[in-house]
């Protein structure tokens, strides 16, 4: 590395020129607030994952803990605060798998391009013929529900997505004069991949990681509802929806409250997606004519 | 008052996406009278176009006109209500784009959208306002004016696209036409029948016309008064010829001695001794997948010497670099790049072959990653050729950078926070990086200001005698080469049509298409456009369009000198001429023009 | 034009094809088969290799894959191996309920998307078009069945308007029906309409930024025409897929809303099916959602052919 050239300015960063709005500031704050829950729930937890609690099951709110009790007596408030590590946490396992297989194989057939860019994309676009919930119940359907097949499958159903990302970031990026002039220079692939392309796709890269992580937390939390995904004892929100439902109808918010958590989850991350992306939406046309 | 339009101190300001509002007009005024041309002229930035809309009081987005009176027809349209100002558009006022590929709707019929505007604003039902359509078309010179206007966009050519654009302007009948630089899309051949339609149509009608354009000769042909902009601020303003000959401020002046004269009125350089060639282009064919786009081209580039490389866009000037550079692989033929066999791909040289030949790409902005700052931008291929590191290897690109007359502080910069010049100086020093024998140069000076451009031009001139290096200068813009190169090679349809010494080359006989590209440059003289817009040669050539892979000819369909039965048949033989001039053309010398 | 479109078909045919190798690989070739999902836990190597041959599970797995798919063709989806009835009867019997469900959530939720979102472009950066934009964004990321789950809470439950559970009845009349089947459409409406909402917007601002719209608006025209005439044809292709997406996307959403409204669906066979590995069940219901998906796709791509003028047209 020379050292004239570390100057103390910073480098153009992908966050460089975005504006706080309260929007995000909000969205951030509740993301931040289930970050601590999850890292430190088991301290702050007042009881265990799967301890019963109380005789009364379907406790209402204040009665039998903070948030009352599920249709085993357990206390609410606990499994939500346990619930929210396993949500996390598979759901980064699964983006990160995702984007493990699917950033690879989308750069290296944008920039191997021929006979490996042919074959990887038509069999992503034979993945992509299928509903992805639809792809996941055959695989779920054949292989049992455990918690190694959930990742697996679900990272895989969700790695198309960013193999078509990335692989059109690849190609769009690939034939910039940029990258052309490294090619002339004779840079090998590698460098280009990482020096050339790889830096100017981190934006786009970071919104699609946020977006494929709330399809994540959606599509896991779905199957939990279904039965098909994380199973009893453990803490899932998708789950305790699933198991209590039958206590809407006797009052109870057993249900409603993991199932409100999950969309303050996933709202809040599509919001700060949806900041993320804020510079490239302007003025159109339209509004000029009444100006 | 005779005057259609008055703008008195307009204030413009636009807003940088995420910024804040900064001024981009300053307090300009103007007027024009009726059945007069205004042309309003200054560098890209200089706010041309955002004073032409104005006039119709409309600011592009993320714009706002923040001041300032526009009279329109006797009342100022910047009191009236929006929906008012608004119903003035297409009636009282209307407007040409840049380019006409981009400004018609792909998705409906031509005659729906030239009769659009007069149809909404009420002034008659389709079918009278179809025939004056019609009346339009035939007085621009359109083939098929019955029909044409049945016709998707995608379905007419470039030229034809462009007339129908004034035929869409001038259909509502307006009082007063805005051209924001119709004709700078086009190429030069084109660009002359397009350039007189437009000036017909104006005079016919008798409308008051702004003529948006950064080109000075096609500003003498049109324009009755120029008014000189820069930097959102008017710097000076007269009649035409005024300006031309005797422009008062420096700025003009300056604007004025930027200009080239056209290439047969340069004094050409002597070709110099014959050196050893270091690039050596034999025979070349290639092509992108099934489509080949060169055929059977030989190219020599002598040390130390510029060669200038012509033609229309879509000759294929870019894929004989790009072969050269090993980017495009090519199918048949040879490259020796200083007396070596080079392999056809970039990724089977070896690196000092590389070194030897650098590309520069036209533009500027696409041609440095935005993520790296200049002084990685410039170390790379010091480390990469040279295995400079450290130390010497800043020491060297500050040496880079003032070498193309940039400050040495440069090298902490990221790309975006240079101008369009800058950038293009950082191209050419990545390049010298490299310690090249010949660098390959693309249309370095085409998207730039015709000032800044005439600044690369003499860096590469200085850089030559420093340096010693070798150009293959890529160019459509004649009088850039014609000054400039030692030696002329002129492609169409990808095929070298003519070749040699740059005098020789300028200089009778001609290929029938050197000709064409010779007498299409505009010329800075009053009355030019007059002189050869009628020719035969010039509706020829705006007739038909570039085709690649003909049977014979390639220039057959467009050549006013075509011998019927062999020209479009067989391919035609190369004649060599006294001076080391290479025609290829089944004329006989004698009546080559 | 025929050409591309007969390319088009020829390409649905081929993803059909090999959508179903997907389905019958990842159900078949796996560790054990479905002799041993009948049998269970308490198999006999015996009773194994009997039933094994019985079912011609000892073929080699490309002619049983012909098999099952010639099959497939002549409308013999198999047998179920939990309830040993024809797959066939018991999709029958279900088919008709989801796709009343879907037809419904369909018949309102396009209409209403493409009518949004028009609107929303054309008072594109005013207060409508804002908050609708905010709203859609925020309901594209809540799950449908908290959806479900809040409209049951309050309209079923609490005021106790509507009905919760979807199932109906051969005798009911329009208002039972209703009660019975507007919490189900309404929640799979939800999220589809917010989704197609903002792409039929962002499909029809994109255009916005081209010159021939700011050419069409210099001529005076009104925004409405701007939108509907100049830049709605242009993004017709784009908004095809995004509907056509969205419809097959209601394949998943159904799954969830037969589950939380009870009702008797193809989707809850299929989630029965693969709770209790009901192999058989499953690769019928994956091929029926799969084509219906694919045939989707393909009539959104030729729709989006035929209306492009360059291949109408050609030069
Ligand atoms: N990557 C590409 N793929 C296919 N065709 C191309 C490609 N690049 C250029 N062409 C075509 O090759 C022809 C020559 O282009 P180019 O070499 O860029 O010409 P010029 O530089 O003279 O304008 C044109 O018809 C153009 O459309
Ligand atoms: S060969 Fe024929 S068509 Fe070609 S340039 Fe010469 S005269 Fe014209
Ligand atoms: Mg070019």
């Amino acid at each position: 590395m020379s050292d004239a050239t570390e100057i103390a300015t910073p480098r153009a960063s992908v966050f460089a020129g975005l504006r706080l709005t309260w929007t995000a500031v909000l969205a951030g704050s509740v993301l931040l607030f289930w970050l601590i829950l999850a890292l430190f729930g088991p301290w702050i937890a007042p009881h265990g994952e799967a301890e019963i609690i109380s005789g009364t099951t379907f406790a209402p709110i204040g009665e039998g803990g903070l948030l009352g009790t599920d249709k085993l007596g357990r206390d609410v408030f606990s499994r939500l605060i346990y619930g929210v590590r396993t949500t996390l946490l598979l759901a980064l396992i699964t983006t990160v798998i995702s984007f493990a297989f699917g950033v690879t194989l989308g750069f290296a057939a944008a920039i191997l391009k021929g006979w490996f860019d042919i074959v990887v994309s038509r069999i992503v676009e034979a993945f992509m013929a299928f509903p992805s919930t639809l792809l996941a119940l055959v695989v779920i359907g054949a292989f049992g529900t455990s918690i190694t097949v959930l990742v697996l499958t679900v990272g895989l159903v969700l790695s198309t997505s960013v193999f078509r990302v990335s692989r059109a970031l690849g190609y769009d990026i690939g034939v910039m004069d940029f990258v052309e002039a490294a090619r002339a220079r004779g840079e090998g692939t590698w460098w280009i991949l990482t020096r050339e392309i790889l830096p100017n796709s981190m934006a786009p890269l970071i919104a699609e990681f946020g977006l494929r992580f709330t399809f994540s937390i959606l599509f896991l939390s779905g199957l939990s509802f279904l039965g098909l995904g994380v199973q009893e004892p453990a803490a899932d929100w998708g789950l305790m929806v699933q198991e209590n439902v039958g206590g809407l109808f006797l009052g109870s918010s057993a249900a409603l409250i993991p199932a409100a958590c999950i969309a303050s989850l996933t709202v809040s991350m599509n919001l700060l997606v949806d900041w993320f992306q804020q510079r490239q939406q302007g003025e159109t046309v339209l509004e000029k004519i009444d100006q | 008052m005779s005057d259609i339009l008055t703008i008195k101190n307009l204030r413009v300001e636009g807003r940088p996406p995420g910024g804040a509002y900064v001024p981009i007009v300053k307090g300009v005024s103007l007027n024009v009278a009726k059945g007069e041309v205004l042309a309003l002229i200054g560098e890209s930035g200089s706010g041309k176009s955002t004073i032409s809309l104005a006039s119709m009081g409309f600011a592009r987005p993320g714009c706002r006109i923040a001041g300032g009176e526009i009279w329109l027809n006797g009342r100022d349209i910047m009191k009236l209500s929006p929906q008012d100002r608004h119903a003035l558009r297409g009636d009282e006022v209307s407007y040409v784009a840049q380019s006409a590929a981009a400004s018609f709707n792909p998705a409906l019929r031509i005659g729906k959208q030239v009769i659009e505007a007069p149809l909404w604003h009420g002034a008659g039902d389709a079918a009278t306002l179809t025939a004056t359509a019609v009346d339009l078309y035939r007085k621009l010179d359109l083939p098929n004016p019955d029909s044409v206007g049945e016709k998707f966009p995608h379905q007419v050519s470039g030229g034809q696209l462009q007339r129908l654009m004034a035929a869409m302007a001038m259909s509502c009948g307006p009082d007063l036409l805005i051209l924001d630089e119709p004709t700078t899309a086009l190429d030069v051949t084109t660009q002359i029948e397009v350039l007189k339609a437009f000036k017909d149509i104006i005079r016919d009608q008798g409308t008051a016309a702004i003529y948006v354009t950064h080109d000075l000769a096609v500003v003498a042909q049109v324009a009755d008064r120029i008014l000189v902009l820069k930097n959102g601020e008017m710097v000076e303003e007269g009649p035409t010829a005024q300006i031309l000959h005797d422009p008062q401020h420096e700025y003009t002046r300056m604007l004025m001695d930027a200009v080239r004269p056209a290439p047969h009125l340069v004094d050409h350089v002597d070709a110099s001794a014959a050196q050893a060639p270091v690039i050596s282009a034999r025979n070349i064919t290639a092509g992108y997948g099934a489509l080949t786009i060169l055929s059977d081209v030989s190219v020599d580039v002598p040390a130390a010497s510029v060669v200038g490389v012509i033609g229309e866009s879509g000759c294929g000037k870019s894929t004989l670099a790009r072969v050269v550079a090993g980017l495009t692989p090519l199918r048949e033929g040879e490259i020796r790049l200083d007396g070596k066999v080079a392999a056809p791909s970039v990724k089977d040289r070896p690196r000092d072959s590389l070194k030897d030949c650098q590309i520069v790409f036209q533009m500027a902005d696409t041609a440095l990653n935005p993520r790296q700052r200049i002084g990685d931008i410039l170390g790379r291929p010091l480390e990469f050729y040279q295995g400079l590191k450290g130390r010497a290897r800043v020491e060297k690109v500050g040496d880079l950078l003032e070498l193309v007359d940039l400050p040495r502080s440069f090298a902490t910069r990221f790309p975006g926070e240079l101008s369009g010049g800058q950038k293009q100086r950082i191209n050419l020093a990545r390049a010298l990086a490299a310690d090249p024998k010949v660098i390959l140069c693309d249309e370095v000076t085409s998207a730039l200001d015709t000032v800044v451009a005439a600044g690369v031009i003499e860096l590469l001139k200085s850089l030559k005698d420093k340096l010693g290096v070798a150009y293959m200068f890529i160019s459509h813009d004649l009088s850039t080469v014609a000054s400039f190169a030692d030696e002329v090679v002129v492609l169409y349809a990808g095929q070298v049509v003519e070749k040699g010494p740059s005098k020789v080359v300028f200089s009778p006989p001609f290929h029938p298409y050197t000709k064409l590209l010779l007498s299409s440059v505009p010329e800075m003289r009053q009355g030019w456009l007059e002189g050869v817009a009628d020719t035969g040669e010039a509706k020829a050539a705006s007739a038909g369009s570039v085709v690649i892979g003909a049977k014979g000819c390639p220039f057959a369909n467009r050549c006013t000198h075509a011998i019927v039965g062999t020209c479009d048949v067989t391919p035609p033989p190369v004649r060599t001429l006294p001076g080391e001039l290479e025609i290829a053309c089944h004329l006989p010398i004698e009546e080559m023009p | 034009m025929y050409r591309i479109i007969l390319t088009r078909l020829a390409q649905g045919l081929l993803t059909l094809l090999l959508a179903s190798i997907i389905i019958f690989g990842a159900t078949e070739i796996l560790p054990g088969d479905v002799a041993e999902a009948i049998l269970g836990q308490s198999r006999t190597e015996e009773a194994l290799a009997t039933l094994r041959e019985e079912m011609g599970l000892n073929r080699p797995a490309i002619v049983r894959y012909f098999d099952w798919l010639g099959g497939m063709l002549q409308g013999d989806l198999g047998t179920s191996l939990a309830t040993k009835r024809p797959v066939a009867d018991m999709i029958e019997s279900r088919m008709w309920n989801t796709l009343r469900l879907a037809l419904l959530a369909a018949a309102i939720s396009v209409p209403l998307s493409l009518a949004l979102g028009l609107w929303s472009a054309i008072r594109a950066g005013g207060r409508v078009d804002k908050t609708l934009a905010m709203t859609t964004l925020a309901l594209i990321a809540v799950p449908e069945f908290f959806i479900g789950l809040i409209l049951m809470k309050v309209f079923a439950v609490e005021l106790k308007w509507l009905s919760a559970s979807a199932n109906t009845r051969p005798y009911f009349d329009f208002w039972q029906n209703f009660r019975a089947l507007a919490l189900p459409v309404a929640t799979l409406s939800f999220a589809v309409i917010a989704h197609m909402m903002r792409m039929t917007r962002s499909s029809v601002i994109n255009i916005f930024t081209s010159p021939y719209l700011e050419m069409a608006a210099l001529k005076g025209l009104p925004k409405r025409r701007l939108v509907v005439r100049h830049a709605l044809p242009n993004a017709l292709s784009p908004i095809l897929t995004v509907i056509a997406l969205n419809l097959s996307y209601m394949v998943s959403g159904v799954i969830i809303v037969e589950t939380v409204f009870g009702v008797p669906g193809l989707t809850r066979l299929l989630v029965d099916g693969v709770t209790l590995r009901d192999i058989p069940l499953i690769q019928a219901c994956a091929m029926i959602f799969g084509a219906v998906y694919i045939l989707l796709n393909l009539l959104a791509d030729v729709l989006s052919i035929m209306a492009n003028p360059r291949l109408r047209y050609p030069k």
